[in-house]
Order: C-alpha cells, then structure tokens, then sequence
C-alpha cells in the first residue's frame, strides 16, 4: 500500500471528469448522426421507465402521506390546517418528486447500467463490439441517455400525482380534512414557474444517472470485484450529482421566477 | 448503414502486389505502471497465417488488439490493409474493421443475445435483409458443425461451443483478415483439435490471412504440418514431413521479438531461450 499523495489524487480526479465529459459529449453528439439505435432505445425506455414504476408509485404515494401528516401537526399550531394540500403539492412538485424519482431511479438504473456494461467490459464484450464494427458509445450509452431523461420526465410527474394523491387520502381519512377544498388549495397554490422547475429537473437527474451509470461501466477494470466497485460508485455519484444539481436547478429558478 | 454500404467487398482486391496485410512498425505500447510491448516490428503477407507464441502475459493479446485499432500504440506505426492506423478518422476505422474478423480469448459473445443474433450481429449491424440473414448465420454455424445450438444462448454453451460461435461471428462476413485469440485455450485436447481443423479449413478454403495466438505448441506445429484436404473433407498431414509455406512464426517474450520466420527456421533455431521454451 503506496503512501495517498494528494497531487496524485487530485490528478485522477481532473483525468476522471475528462475521461467522463468526453464521454457524454460523444454520446450526446451521436443523437444528431447516423446510424442511431432506435430499438435499443425502446427496450431501454421499458426496462428503466416501466421496471421503475413501481418503486415510484410507491414512494410518490408514501412521500405525500407522510407529508400530509407533518404538514397537519405544523400547520395546525397556526389554525392553518386547511393548508395542508397547498403544502403537499408545492412540496412534491417542486422539491420531493423530482429529487426522490431520481434517488430511486438512480438506485434502480444507474446501478443496473454500471454493472451491466461493467460485466459487457471485462468479458470483452465491449471491445467484440468494436472489433464488430459497432460505436458501444452509440449503441449503448446514448440509447440509455435519451431513454432516461424521456422516461424520468414522465416518471416524476406520476410521483407528483400519486404523492398528492395520497396526501389526500391521509387529510381525508386521517385529519378529517375536506377533499375537494383539498385539492383546490393544492391547485391554486402551484403556479407555472413551480411546474417548470419540477419539471426541469429530471431532464438533468436522467441525464446524470444514465451517463453517470455508463461512464462507470464502461472504465470498469479488475474484473468481477471491478464490477462490483463500479455499480456502488456509479450510485454514490450519481446519487449526489442529483441532490447538487437539484440545488442548483432550484437556486437558478428562484433566480428566473422569483420564488 | 450507409457507411457499410460504400465500402468495397473486398479490402485487400486493389492492394499493390506485395502490400502487407497487417504491418507493425516499432511500435511500442504500455499501461499505467509498466511497458508491455516494446519496438515491435513485423509484417503480415497476403495469405500468409501468423502464429504468435509466447509465455502468458508477454503481450500476445494486446498485440492483436493494436491490429485491430482496439488499443492504440504509445510509439510506433501499425497499417492494416497498407493503410496507416494513425492516419484514419474513428469512422474509417469501424468501416476498416468490417473486413476484419477477431475471436476474442474468452470468446466476448453477447450475453443477452442467442447463438443465432450473436452470429448475425454484423449482418444486422448492416441491415442485410432479413431472409438471408437466417441461411447465412445457418451456413456459418454449419462450417463450425454447431447447426443445433442456434437457438441457445451463450451461457448454455460449454467453453469449445462458445469458442467455435465466435468463429462463426468472426467469419461470417468472409473477412480479409482473421485474428484468433488464443482459440485452443482452456479447451481439451480432443475440442483443440477440431477448433485447429476448423482454422486449417479456413485457412486452405479461403485462404484468409490470419494471425493466431496460442500457447499450445502443439497446436501451432499442427497448423504448420497439416492441410485440409477437400476430396475428403478432412485435415490431412502433409506427406514427406513437407510444411505449409503461408503458415510463418512470431515469437514474443517479455514485451521483444524473439523469433520472426518460418517454421523451418524456428526448429533449427539455435537460440537458447528458444531452444528451451520449444522443449
Ligand atoms: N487494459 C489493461 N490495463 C492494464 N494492463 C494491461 C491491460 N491489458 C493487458 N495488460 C497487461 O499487459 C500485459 C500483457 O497482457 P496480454 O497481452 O493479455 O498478455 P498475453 O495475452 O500474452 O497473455 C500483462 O502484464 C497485463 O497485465
Ligand atoms: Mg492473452
């Protein structure tokens, strides 16, 4: 075990966001040339929008419960408790959907990605395509690309729903609150630049988990262990370039909309 | 694929007499920590079958894979088809490999595809149309006598089966130049043999020129004493101990050429690295 030189550190690190900007840019170019892989694309967008349905339904309903109770027992010290959709709809549009969709889908695909195109690596497989006359940059990484940033759009808005939705459910069964008053409060509070800003941000989170994800495939070495390596890592980073660039998104439309 | 579609059939038709297939010339290339090949120099001519020999982990692989422009050289100049590597955009590089078959050492077929798409998948890849995609895949895999595992995938297949795919991938598209990876490796002796025929036959049938890496010495005098005879359908030694005249050797130890010639000259070699590693 060598001593951890910092300049050394810091070197891979800079060789890393190189090695990784060249890479999503490629991929993003390939969008406009031919030959693109059309297909690959839909299998991609079935596997990483139908396969995360779940898990996102899930979490979308169950944020919005949660919040609904939170909300209620603050909301209520003020007599504010009719509040509470307003509170849950702004929160899960804005901040909660988008961000959480992208935590489980980031788990989920970014992950899935690595370790696939990980194992495609160390069993040559990645080079086979080459020698086979096939661009893996265009074969694999931007059909995952756009299918991401496609199916995590349309995926958040189904959180938003299910998450207002079962914020619902809660202020009806549980806090004994009026439904449609719910609702409405929770439709007239979210204005255009909050639906925007909801909605801008999983075209970055599916950006970042699909290149994130292949980025760590495609340099996986060190054969299996290496594969294992690259899916945690692929996650981590994935994980929190979302929460970051969910900051940044947030700081930038408050800048645009003014709240 | 239009790209696919303008280029010629054939790579090496127009090729100046006496162009080498696949040139190398010193080159050298390393990882990380340390050097691996060092001021390589040969050359391939048309026809001719090369066998690299050497011990594991000398830079046999990664030899071939600067043929196939899967790597690229630190210092040095590789030209295939008497075109420079170097001097080739990334596009004419993929279209450059159209012409170039590779069996990979643990074979690399495509998990998620059957025997049938893993073959295809250069047809596909130059959306052929569908209906002769199905008797080209069937005429390959019955060159490698493998017909009935067309519809399996690759992790039913023992390791000779997977082997003997991946030669049907790599020839399917009757390339101008076939690089065979360690075909015989990890396989028995009985499954090495029928894979040796099968490159014996490729050789002979279409004369394709190739280079082939093993470690099984055996392997590579087989290759060099034998022929594939037609009437009968079979590989046949040569008679009077004659040798095949295409079939030349590369020897490699520790990143250096030790031996480039012909088997005659490396059985009457009296270098004595060499001596000791052909005992
Ligand atoms: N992608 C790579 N990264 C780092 N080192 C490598 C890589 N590929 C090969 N090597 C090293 O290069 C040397 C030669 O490898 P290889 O060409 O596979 O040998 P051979 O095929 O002759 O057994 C080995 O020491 C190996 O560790
Ligand atoms: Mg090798």
């Amino acid at each position: 075990m060598s001593l951890f030189s910092p300049e050394a550190y810091a070197k891979s690190v800079v060789a890393s966001v190189q090695e990784y900007s060249l890479l999503a840019g490629r991929a993003v170019g390939d969008l406009f040339s031919r030959p693109r892989y059309i297909a690959d694309t839909f299998t991609q967008m079935d596997s990483i929008g139908v396969g995360s349905l779940p898990i996102v339904v899930l979490t979308g309903f169950f944020t919005g419960c949660v919040l609904a109770l939170q909300a209620a027992v603050s909301l209520k010290e003020f007599g504010a408790v009719n509040m509470t959709g307003r509170l849950v709809a702004l929160s899960m549009v804005k901040e909660l959907g988008p961000v959480l969709t992208g935590l489980m889908v980031s788990g989920r695909n970014a992950s899935g990605m690595a370790s696939e195109l990980g194992s495609m690596k160390v069993s040559e497989q990645i080079d086979a395509m080459r020698a086979l006359g096939t661009d893996p940059i265009r074969k694999l990484v931007a059909p995952r690309i756009v299918a991401t940033v496609f199916m995590l759009f349309f995926l958040t808005i189904i959180s938003d729903a299910c998450g207002t939705g079962g914020g619902a459910l809660i202020a009806v069964t549980l806090l004994h609150l009026n439904g449609p008053a719910f609702f409405h409060t929770a439709y007239m509070s979210l204005v255009y630049g909050d639906v925007i800003e909801g909605l801008t941000k999983p075209l970055f989170s599916g950006f970042i988990i699909a290149s994130i994800g292949c980025y760590y495939g495609l340099t996986t070495t060190g054969g299996t262990r290496g594969v294992g390596r690259a899916t945690t890592q692929a996650v981590v980073v994935s994980s929190v370039l979302i929460i970051l660039c969910d900051f940044l998104v947030t700081q930038f439309m408050i800048g645009i909309f003014g709240r | 694929m239009a790209a696919a579609l303008t280029v010629p059939s054939s790579a090496v038709d127009d090729l100046p007499e006496g162009t080498p297939i696949v040139a190398f010339d010193h080159v050298s290339i390393g990882f990380e920590t340390h050097k691996v090949l060092t001021d390589i120099s040969f050359s391939v001519a048309r026809g001719e079958t090369r066998i690299i020999l050497g011990p594991a982990g000398c830079g046999k692989s990664t030899l071939m894979k600067l043929a196939n422009g899967l790597l690229d050289p630190d210092a040095g100049e590789i030209s295939i088809f008497g075109r420079k590597l170097s001097s080739m955009s990334e596009r004419e590089v993929f279209a450059m490999r159209a012409h170039v078959g590779m069996v990979f050492q643990e074979s690399a077929l495509f998990d998620s595809l059957d025997v049938e798409d893993n073959v295809a998948y250069r047809l596909h890849e130059d959306k052929v149309p569908e209906d002769q995609i199905h008797d080209r895949v069937v005429e390959a895999l019955r060159f490698v006598e493998l017909e009935k595992a067309i519809s399996k995938f690759p992790s039913e297949l023992s390791g000779g089966m997977r082997r003997r795919v991946s030669i049907a991938r790599a020839i399917i598209t009757k390339p101008d130049l076939i690089l065979y990876d360690s075909p015989t490796g990890g396989l028995d002796p009985i499954t090495s043999t029928t894979i040796i025929e099968l490159v014996v036959k490729q050789r002979d049938v279409s004369s394709t020129t190739s280079l082939l890496i093993t470690h099984r010495l055996q392997d590579a005098f087989t290759l060099a004493t034998h022929r594939w005879d037609t009437t009968t359908n079979s590989m046949q030694k040569i008679p009077n101990g004659d040798l095949d005249p295409n079939t030349k050797f590369l020897v490699l130890n520790e990143g250096h050429i030790v031996f480039d010639g012909t088997t005659r000259e490396l059985t009457h070699s009296t270098d004595p690295w060499l001596k000791a590693y052909l005992e």
